[in-house]
């Protein structure tokens, strides 16, 4: 039942995609109840989850996209191979 | 299913008809423009060269995907067999007595009070961009796939041709790395 602070944090990481099997986080919830560094982990991931979940929505508004250039390079390429 | 009407190949309209899907395809597994770009053109380039092998069963677009997917696949695989200078630092002892155990200086700090509110803060998206920027390539693009892009976990699996044990090491990784990263530029108190 005992596992290591790596193994620990391993399962709390695959938590926050709520992904964890019922094994793992009785696994994990043992751990962080002795363990304070595995806590301030645990508790510190939950804002991190929060702060990607920001960040995704800030990067999925700047949309890349092909240029006209780039397009027209790549339409020269191959029409020289057809 | 309709066996009079076999789809056919036009490779004098592929850029103006596909190129952005398959850009946005791409772009969305590995977040860097000219990478994209260059898996783009080999597709293109392995399509014609491939073209006697299509048989018309499935759409133009589908079968450049199936092209696309194994660029993708191949790409991965050698940014993975790259070894050397792209390893995260690790935050345990990865062997010894203390196997497992945190290395000191590595061990979570407390963050500043105001945590909860930084989260609304624009700042915070640029050191996340530059914390991401440092992790190795293998690394960030599980990450963005499985976080930002939010695949299943079985559909990163079978596009990157990884296990998923393989997929939740290298995300521990990637947080473990992520998370000092942001405590020393961000969090800390």
């Amino acid at each position: 039942m005992k596992i290591s602070c790596d193994k620990a944090t391993k399962i709390c990481d695959k938590q926050q995609y709520k992904e964890a099997s019922l094994w793992e986080k009785a696994q994990l919830n043992l751990h962080l109840f002795l363990c304070k560094k595995c806590g301030l982990y645990s508790k510190q991931n939950v804002v991190l989850t929060k702060c990607y979940n920001k960040y995704k929505n800030v990067e999925n508004r700047n949309t890349k996209c092909l240029s006209k250039e780039d397009k027209n390079q790549l339409e020269n390429k191959l029409k020289a191979k057809l | 299913m309709s066996y009079s009407n076999k789809h056919t190949l036009d490779p004098t309209n592929w850029i103006k008809l596909h190129s952005d899907y398959l850009y946005n395809y791409t772009i969305s597994r590995i977040n860097n423009h000219d990478v994209a770009k260059d898996i783009i053109q080999d597709t293109f380039f392995a399509a014609l060269k491939g073209k006697d092998n299509f048989k018309g069963n499935a759409s133009e677009r589908t079968w450049l995907i199936s092209i696309l997917k194994r660029k993708i696949i191949d790409y991965y695989r050698k940014i993975n067999s790259a070894k050397g200078k792209a390893e995260v630092r690790m935050n345990f002892y990865s062997d010894g007595e203390r196997e497992g155990e945190w290395i000191e200086e590595l061990v979570p700090s407390t963050w500043n009070a105001e945590v909860e509110k930084d989260i609304e803060n624009e700042e915070l998206s640029k050191a996340i961009e530059k914390c991401l920027g440092l992790l190795p390539e293998k690394y960030a693009i599980v990450f963005r796939m499985k976080t930002i892009q939010q695949f299943e976990t079985e559909e990163i699996c079978n596009e990157l041709a990884i296990t998923s044990s393989n997929l939740w090491v290298i995300i521990h990784r990637a947080r473990t790395q992520l998370r000092k990263c942001l405590e020393d530029s961000w969090f800390k108190n």
